[in-house]
């Protein structure tokens, strides 16, 4: 057992990518196809007064204008709400305008190229109304909503005004981070084909089954009628865990034209109305005695929602948890803003809170005149701070420990603007990872196949991340066969149900019930053969019995041996399969709190004439539990962190605030990182097992790689600078000498 | 994108001829122009395709100067050997732009008619653009202005020419061969791009139906002191927020004449005439990059969100001379 698990496996599902046989949303067709193209608002707010679609109707080619005006009319369930899966949509129900950008029509056509000039042609009158675009002027009308995706909008415990009244070392500070918009490779995409009254949907999502519950929910119809299927998807981040309106529409129009339809999203409408990050004021107080250790902590998030859907980026969970405090009150506000609804993305929350709390860390530790990493040591915790519970597992310790020592940080200079290098400033910073452990019940099937190779089925996805290659790697362990000859599907809403690839929770809920499903075939095939006389097995203790590479052995006596194939063969030659689920325990779930953790530590060059700022190396270390592929691991890993860097330096998606619309709704003018960017990254992990969290040991790693990262890097450009910049992304202004 | 006739005409009569109707397009490299097709901000009837044309050559004119074909790729000009040896400068500022995959497609006559980046200018979404709209606004002087003009810029409009090539061509003093229904002529690029005025739609002196046939660049003294230096937001494939060219003829420690031409300030690439006079006759070891470097900025205007421009230019002005004095 367990020989193939961690190991540097490349995925298995490489060469069918990069020979472009992997099918992705797009790639399927379908019999007498038809394209759809969105059209959205130019407005911010107000109503559709007329459509005028007497010239995109008229052109060759054209099937369908579906607007508010003529689209089908769906239950009043439809317009609920329930994230990830199900989310308030834009579906053309009525002429009301909620944001620029929202969908207002979907137009169908022969071909994409006339379905895209037929939506130019598309005209619409409005009746504008003024739309609430001013986040800070309506900060003023803050309110607490109902509830976070993990926990309560406040939480707090102890007095935090006393403690800050007693601190001798404080500090209040405020700080920023500015809306962000998802940008995978891949662009959402639907495909939606109609057989009578089953619908089946080639998507590109997060979650099938959360896809085809929406579905069922906004067009009224049983889940079983519906099939999503997603075996690749080109990056997801969040805003594929849930069904946004282009999934709804395509399907709407389908029926309507009574042929399959096609809607791609193209690269400008990933700007809006499938989600973003939204931009969060975050206010921050810490008190400290003169050791340093904390005795308050303040954090107050506010963060913009649309009009009709409240979504909260949880910036200030990670307050509640990551170092030990007696007095701490942390809050959520939302305003209203004629925006579409924000969503998941990345490291929702951790990325934006980690920004704010680990840069005041940084900002306490200079007022302090200490070391940034010994304040993090004096303030470590071992137990959830609140409720007192253990955490499962945490080897942060060793992570700061490991981490310092590979950046070198007992050589950096405390002093800001000490460090040079020719004409540049050197600086050097670092923060805290964290992001919770989270899992929820999966179920996987595992079939031995009588020519002894193995199917793995699991309706779970891989959004890039290696889940089908770590399916294996588990399944070959646990069964007991090479993993070549292991099949796994994935990504099919009929396959075992398992849970939304989002929340890092998919290596650490499905592994669980494929290695349950895999131990119970093993243990099938074993009972098979020690009951068989014909075995050479025959009579042997189940528990005697060793199964490697596709055999069956004697512990004791390796001659006495068979392949599984030969077992099912005498058998009939039937497949020996089993389904299982797997899921945390309540009483688990009671006992500890379930985290990952990491030390990031990131140096920078500063060209001040320049205003140019580069980071030369990051350096991090996790505590993740047990890695599965040392490969595709690090690969998350790294991933995470470019992306921090961008979120440090580049990422902002700019609203104009007169017309509400994006205004840098390309990838040349929304700027993530390019190679050039990228220096050196340093990645390693503890790999301890976590086997409190599941048997196998894993927490997810998707997202905690860019938790930290910004705080690391704004902190080197305080080091580097003097110059403390709480408003992110920093950018030439902010460093730039006249 | 509308849909659009495509025409591959014979030879270069046919071509100009086939794009004398009002409604019609050359195309060569297509890089911007198709986005623009895309998005419906450009709706050409017919496209002409010029690109088959054999007006990618490069090659060296009787007085020791360049001629360099308008159909000529970006990557083929930067890598050219007389132009690296004799205009590194080019070289530079062409490296310096898109991405390896544009330039390898984008060519010279493209390049220097690539259009404004202003976001309120490629996104028909926005009502108010005067130069996609005439008359119907300016959305970008009270709105998103981070990347916009500080010189030269009118109530009309306050976009900036985006390309880095063209830069490298005002120092470099090069002049445009162009071609029209009325026959041949040639234009310096100081007299081709336009300041906005009250024209903003127009971005260049170039007539309607004319092609850029080549570009002829005289003999170069800035071949051994030559610097195109580069300000973005992220190390590559990003527009400049500021970039400057400098030129710099040095002999027996004088600077006997240089020309700066600077980026992302201004509706077109921006000469810096008075402080590339005042370069003449001034001690290469001593040289004040700074009082150039203010002088290059004279009658700099800020807006809301591009105050930063301003002194961001002087020091990319003064680095740039720092850095071209040092070439050799």
């Amino acid at each position: 057992m367990n020989t193939l698990v961690g190991q540097p496996l490349t995925r298995i599902d490489g060469i069918a990518k990069v020979t472009g046989t992997a099918q992705y949303a797009t790639d399927f067709d379908a019999p007498r196809i038809a394209h759809a193209v969105l059209v959205q608002s130019s407005i911010a707010k107000g109503e559709i007064a007329a459509v005028r679609s007497e010239h995109a109707r008229a052109l060759p080619g054209v099937l369908l204008v579906m607007s508010h005006a003529n689209a089908p009319k769906l239950p009043a369930a439809a317009l609920g709400s329930n994230p990830p899966g199900e989310r308030a949509l834009s579906l053309l129900q009525n002429p009301a305008v909620r944001y620029n950008g929202e969908p207002v029509a979907v137009v169908v056509a022969e071909s994409l190229e006339q379905a895209r000039q037929a939506a130019l042609l598309l005209e619409f009158d409005y009746r504008e109304d003024t739309p609430a675009l001013d986040f800070t002027a309506a900060l003023t009308s803050a309110y607490k909503p109902e509830s976070l995706t993990h926990g309560g909008p406040d939480a707090a415990w102890g007095d935090v005004d006393a403690a800050l009244a007693a601190a001798s070392k404080k500090i209040s500070v405020t700080m920023t981070t500015p809306m962000e918009s998802h940008n995978p490779m891949e662009p959402h995409a639907t495909l939606a084909s109609w057989d009578g009254d089953r619908l089946t949907v080639h998507d590109s999502t997060q979650g099938v089954s959360g896809c085809r519950k929406a579905l069922a929910k906004k067009l009224g119809m049983a889940p079983e009628k519906i099939r999503v299927i997603s075996p690749y998807i080109g990056g997801g981040f969040g805003c594929k865990g849930s069904a946004w309106s282009h999934v709804v529409l395509a399907a709407m129009a389908a029926r309507e034209v009574r042929r399959p339809v096609r809607l791609a999203l193209e690269r400008t409408q990933m700007f809006g109305p499938v989600g973003y990050r939204p931009r969060t004021q975050q206010r921050i107080a810490l008190g400290a005695d003169a050791t340093g250790k904390l005795l308050a902590i303040r954090h107050d998030v506010i963060s913009p929602t649309s009009t009709f859907e409240d979504w909260s980026e949880a910036s200030a969970l990670l307050t509640r948890m990551l170092y030990a405090c007696a007095n701490v009150s942390t809050t959520h506000r939302l305003v209203k803003l004629n925006l579409g609804t924000p969503t998941f993305m990345r490291a929702p929350g951790e990325s934006t809170g980690s920004f704010a709390l680990e840069t005041a860390m940084d900002e306490l530790a200079y007022e302090l005149r200490m070391d940034p990493l010994e304040l993090r040591r004096r303030n470590y915790t071992e137990r959830e701070p609140e409720s007192g519970k253990k955490f499962s597992g945490k080897s942060l310790r060793e992570c700061y420990r490991r981490a310092a020592e590979r950046f070198g940080w007992s050589r950096r200079k405390p002093a800001p603007r000490s460090m040079r290098d020719g004409g540049k400033l050197i600086g050097q910073g670092m923060a805290t990872a964290t992001y919770p452990a989270n899992r929820q019940p999966a179920n996987a099937l595992v079939r031995l196949q009588p020519d002894g190779s193995v199917l793995v089925q699991c309706g779970t996805q891989d959004i890039g991340t290696g889940t089908y290659t770590i399916i294996a790697q588990v399944a070959a362990d646990s069964l007991g066969v090479a993993a070549r000859r292991i099949k796994v599907e994935l990504g099919d809403s009929d396959l075992p149900e398992a849970p939304v690839s989002g929340g890092s929770m998919t290596a650490a809920s499905v592994t669980p019930a494929v290695r349950e499903a895999a131990v119970q075939v093993r243990a099938k095939v074993i009972g098979m053969a020690i009951s068989d006389p014909a075995s050479p097995l025959h009579g042997i203790d189940a528990g005697e019995v060793d199964s490697a590479d596709g055999w069956l052995r004697a512990r004791s006596d390796a001659v006495r041996r068979e392949p599984h194939a030969a077992i099912l063969a005498r058998a009939g030659g039937q497949p020996v399969e089993a389904r299982a689920g797997a899921k945390l325990d309540d009483e688990t779930r009671k006992q500890y709190s379930m985290h990952s953790f990491g030390a990031v530590f990131a140096e920078v060059d500063v060209d001040e004439a320049l205003g140019q700022i580069r980071v030369r190396r990051v350096v991090a270390t996790y505590d993740v539990g047990r890695i599965l592929n040392a490969k595709t691991a690090r690969s998350q890993l790294i991933g995470g962190i470019v992306w921090g860097i961008g979120m440090a330096l580049l990422e902002h998606t700019l609203v104009d605030e007169e017309s509400g619309r994006v205004a840098n709704a390309n990838l040349a003018q929304y700027h993530v990182p390019v190679s050039a960017d990228i220096a050196d990254i340093d990645v390693t992990f503890i790999d301890e097992s976590d086997d409190i969290f599941n048997p196998v040991g894993a927490r997810g790693i998707g997202e905690i790689g860019i938790t930290g990262v910004a705080a690391a890097i704004a902190n080197a450009v305080f080091h580097a600078t003097g110059k403390r910049i709480r408003d992110l992304p920093i950018t030439v202004e902010n460093v730039l000498t006249a | 994108m509308f849909a659009f006739d495509y025409l591959r005409p014979a030879s270069l009569d046919a071509a100009i001829a086939a794009a004398a109707s009002s409604d019609a397009c050359f195309i060569g490299g297509g890089t911007n122009l198709l986005d623009l097709m895309k998005s419906g901000v450009a709706r050409p009837a017919r496209l002409v395709d010029v690109n088959h044309l054999e007006l990618d050559r490069i090659e060296r004119l009787p007085d020791g100067g360049l001629r360099i074909g308008a159909a000529a790729r970006n990557s083929d000009v930067a890598d050219h050997q007389l132009v690296r040896t004799n205009y590194p400068l080019l070289s530079q500022a062409l490296l310096a732009g898109a991405s390896p995959q544009l330039r390898n497609m984008a060519t010279v006559g493209g390049n220097l008619l690539q259009r404004t980046r202003c976001d309120y200018f490629v996104d028909p979404g926005f009502r108010q653009c005067n130069k996609r709209d005439p008359g119907s606004g300016c959305a970008a002087r009270s709105g998103l202005n981070r990347m916009h003009a500080v010189l030269g810029a009118s109530i009309h409009c306050v976009a900036v020419n985006p390309s880095d090539m063209n830069l490298a061509l005002v120092v470099l003093g090069a002049s445009l061969n162009v071609r029209g229904a009325d026959g041949a002529r040639s234009i310096p690029i100081d007299q081709f791009h336009r300041l906005p005025g009250d024209h903003p739609e127009q971005d260049t002196t170039l007539r309607r139906g004319e092609l850029i046939v080549s570009v002829d660049l005289p003999p170069s003294a800035y071949a051994r002191h030559c610097h195109y230096l580069k300000v973005r937001d992220r190390a590559s494939f990003a527009f400049a927020l500021v970039s400057v060219a400098v030129g710099l003829d040095v002999a027996a420690g004088t600077i006997r004449s240089g020309r700066i031409a600077l980026g992302g300030v201004a509706h077109k690439p921006w000469y810096a005439q008075r402080a590339s006079e005042a370069l003449s006759g001034k001690s290469a070891a001593s040289l004040d990059g700074v009082a150039i470097a203010a002088q290059a900025l004279e009658g700099a205007q800020p807006l809301a969100q591009n105050a930063y421009k301003i002194p961001l230019a002087r020091n990319a002005v003064s680095r740039a001379l720092k850095h071209a004095l040092e070439t050799a």
